[in-house]
């Protein structure tokens, strides 16, 4: 059984349709990246997934492990094992880093019926991720995010997963921002999560990222469909000729779509 | 008798019939019948603020005014069951004043170990004791104004509240509680407050506000805190009185050279609920700090008037607070600073943030500010807002549930207020507080 498996999926941002007809078959322990020209529907392919409102789907089906997942409450979406790592983590003043990712661990533990940690159990597993991804303890006492550097709150992003250990997870252009050091962390530290039962969507504009994480598929994503699928190659050729060459195999595809104008 | 205004309100009949039943009965001290006489006069000539006193224009009490309550009981105020549950607070431990129904219970209260430097006792045990200190305080006059009302009232009817001395130049470690408990239903009970805190000294008090049930009693409490020069005042205010209770308050800080006010204050329960906090900074360099956090829900109304006047040079003052309306409730909040002539150098700072947690609950905040000296600093700012959706989304794709996620960011929203609290325990009680009575169904449409 696939663990993901998107069919047809439509969804409308403000009345506009931006998925027209999305495909994907996602299986465990595979990483599937997707890219695309800016505005092809990246971004709202992961918030349809995650759950964020304001995000209609007028058509179309995602099943997660079998299940509905359309029909599910962000929250429910994480605790059945979906995890999004934001291309801008939000700021959270007044919230401890280290208080709500014990929340959020528990509250998924809870939906599946597993014994909630206590205190010393939690840090006890903290110190264990906190190796894999470089972390130091200071960033945990402090508010979620606030006043973290760009690089901080992506490898927070990879921290909070590494804790939560979700069996997807999607990558909201991780790479967005960061400079060739951070995005090495970053990468590292997905890489160390990588293993047989968890899978990986991975969004992004640049084929960089997949230098370091490597993909078993690329797709790429364009006015609203996925036009194109293929091995690690494919990204290659994609930062070789840009998305324009699309446009000869896919005339339907507008030219603005493919110079990545939100037009 | 009296001049009795033209249409008598339940609420003024009330009183009126009251006073009759009581007849004559005087205290034996001149100055004091005299006093609560004129206030009674003064009470029964304006009634009830009406909804032209700006004063009161956000906090209608034309509902308060069909009301008739009768005095407290006190002999059922005595003999009350009251578990000392109710007001046990963790970081407060030490001397302990507790009023019932505005009547002083020696039984639940812990006067008979306190520090040398330090007096507490009942009001109506310093009348019989030594009232001539209690004259400036207790005689004082208030204008004949409707928007003084409750000032009035309380100044005739409190027969008892609380005496709190420090000794010039000492410093008292543990806060002293003073507890107010409501017990009874449809009666009005009083009480009266007297700090003083000498040259030097150091106090922190914590004024507490519960009840047993669901006692929908009028109380009215009104507090004076004096700081002599270089003195410290630590003051949390925490108001935890039952949902269905009416509570009017002034607070009024007078503080002299050097010394500074610090005031915690969290407004939780009460159906109608009014605080007036007033600070004078009277001395160069006083100080007056206050942090406060209100939250409601259902239908309640919160009233905070807070008003600092600056009269002397290089004061400072800084407000911070937090405002959390759910439901259909009202919070109401005005912060007016003054900065008199003269008071060169002043620093004032003021600073309300609201968060509005259904389409039905309003907040109403008004900053207000008046300068009429040189060199002074002075900053102010109001907002009114909703739970970020941002914010809620990022905990839920977590998997924090909504209800959870909401509670925690507006935990977070009221902590900005309560951080400062220097007493750890108590100020994690107040957060734990805040999270039982916040809201935890999802949000109205």
């Amino acid at each position: 059984m696939h663990m993901l498996k998107i069919h047809n999926l439509h969804a409308r941002v403000e009345g506009k349709e931006i998925l027209k007809g999305l495909s994907l078959e996602v299986n465990p322990g595979e990483v599937h990246a997707i890219m695309g020209p800016n505005g092809a529907g990246k971004s709202t392919l992961a918030n349809v997934l995650s759950g964020r409102e304001g995000y209609e789907v007028t058509e179309g089906s995602v099943l997660f492990n079998g299940r509905d997942l359309l029909a599910l409450e962000p929250e429910e979406r994480a605790a059945e094992g979906v995890f999004l790592a934001f291309q801008y983590p939000v700021e959270i003043p007044g919230v401890n880093n280290t208080y709500f990712l014990r929340a959020a661990l528990n509250a998924q533990r809870k939906y599946r019926g597993e014994e909630e940690l206590d205190s010393m159990r939690f840090l006890k597993l903290v110190r264990e991720k906190l190796k894999i991804m470089q972390i130091s303890d200071e960033l945990l006492h402090r508010a979620v995010n606030e006043g973290f550097s760009g690089g901080e709150k992506k490898r927070n992003e990879i921290f909070q997963m590494a804790v939560l250990e979700p069996k997807l997870a999607i990558l909201d252009e991780t790479d967005s921002g960061l400079d060739i050091d951070a995005l090495k962390q970053v990468a590292e530290g997905v890489n160390a999560l990588r293993s047989p039962d968890r899978s990986f969507v991975v969004v992004t504009h640049y084929q960089r990222l997949l230098d370091y994480i490597e993909p078993d598929f690329v797709h790429v994503l364009a006015g609203g469909r996925i036009v194109e699928s293929g091995d690690k190659s494919l990204a290659l050729k994609l930062e070789e000729q840009g998305y324009a060459w699309l446009a000869d195999t896919h005339p339907e595809l507008a030219k603005a779509e493919l110079a990545g104008d939100r037009a | 008798m009296t001049e009795v205004q033209a249409s008598r309100t339940p609420f003024v009949q009330a009183v009126l019939d009251a006073e009759g039943a009581e007849a004559s009965e005087g205290t034996g001290i001149v100055w004091l019948d005299t006093a609560r006489r004129e206030n009674l006069d003064a009470f029964l000539a304006t009634g009830l603020p009406e909804g032209r006193s700006e004063a009161w224009k956000y906090t209608p009490l034309r509902a308060l005014a069909q009301r008739a309550f009768a005095p407290a009981d006190a002999d059922a105020a005595r003999a009350a069951n009251v578990d000392a549950a109710v007001f046990a607070l963790p970081g407060v431990t030490g001397p302990r004043i507790v009023l019932v129904d505005g009547v002083f219970r020696a039984d639940l209260s812990v006067l008979d170990t306190l520090p040398s430097g330090l007096r507490v006792e009942p009001l109506s045990v310093a009348l019989t004791l030594a009232p001539e200190p209690l004259r400036f305080a207790l005689a004082a006059r208030h204008r004949r104004d409707a928007a003084d009302a409750f000032l009035h009232l309380n100044a005739a009817l409190a027969r008892d509240g609380v005496v709190v001395n420090v000794a010039e130049g000492c410093t008292i470690e543990s806060p002293v509680h003073v507890v107010y408990v409501a017990t009874q239903n449809d009666v009005a009970w009083h009480a009266r407050a007297l700090v003083e805190v000498g040259q030097g000294g150091h106090l922190n008090v914590v004024e507490h506000h519960v009840a047993i049930g669901d006692a929908n009693a009028l109380g009215t409490v009104v507090s004076d805190f004096v700081l002599r020069d270089d003195a410290v005042l630590e003051l949390v205010l925490i108001q935890d009185a039952s949902a269905a209770a009416t509570l009017v308050r002034r607070s009024h800080a007078r503080v002299g050279a050097r010394a500074a006010a610090t005031v915690h204050a969290v407004e939780l329960g009460g159906a109608l609920v009014r605080h007036e906090l007033t600070a004078e900074l009277v001395g160069e360099g006083a100080r007056f700090d206050s942090r406060g956090v209100f939250a409601l829900k259902a239908r309640q109304h919160i009233d905070t008037q807070m008003d600092v006047r600056h009269q002397a040079r290089d004061t400072t003052s800084d407000a911070l607070w937090r405002g959390v309306a759910d439901g259909r409730s009202r919070g109401v909040f005005r912060g007016a600073i003054v900065v008199a002539e003269g008071a060169d150098g002043s620093d004032a700072a003021l600073s309300n943030k609201n968060l509005l947690l259904s389409a039905q609950a309003e907040i109403d905040t008004k900053p207000e500010l008046e300068i009429y000296a040189d060199e002074v600093k002075a900053a102010h700012g109001a907002t009114i807002g909703q739970l970020d959706e941002r914010s809620m989304f990022y905990l839920r794709s977590r998997g924090i549930p909504q209800v959870q996620a909401r509670s925690l960011l507006t935990l977070a929203f009221c902590r900005a207020a309560l951080g400062s609290l220097p007493n750890e325990a108590l100020r994690e009680h107040l957060g734990a507080l805040l999270v039982a009575h916040l809201p935890t169904g999802p949000a109205e449409a």
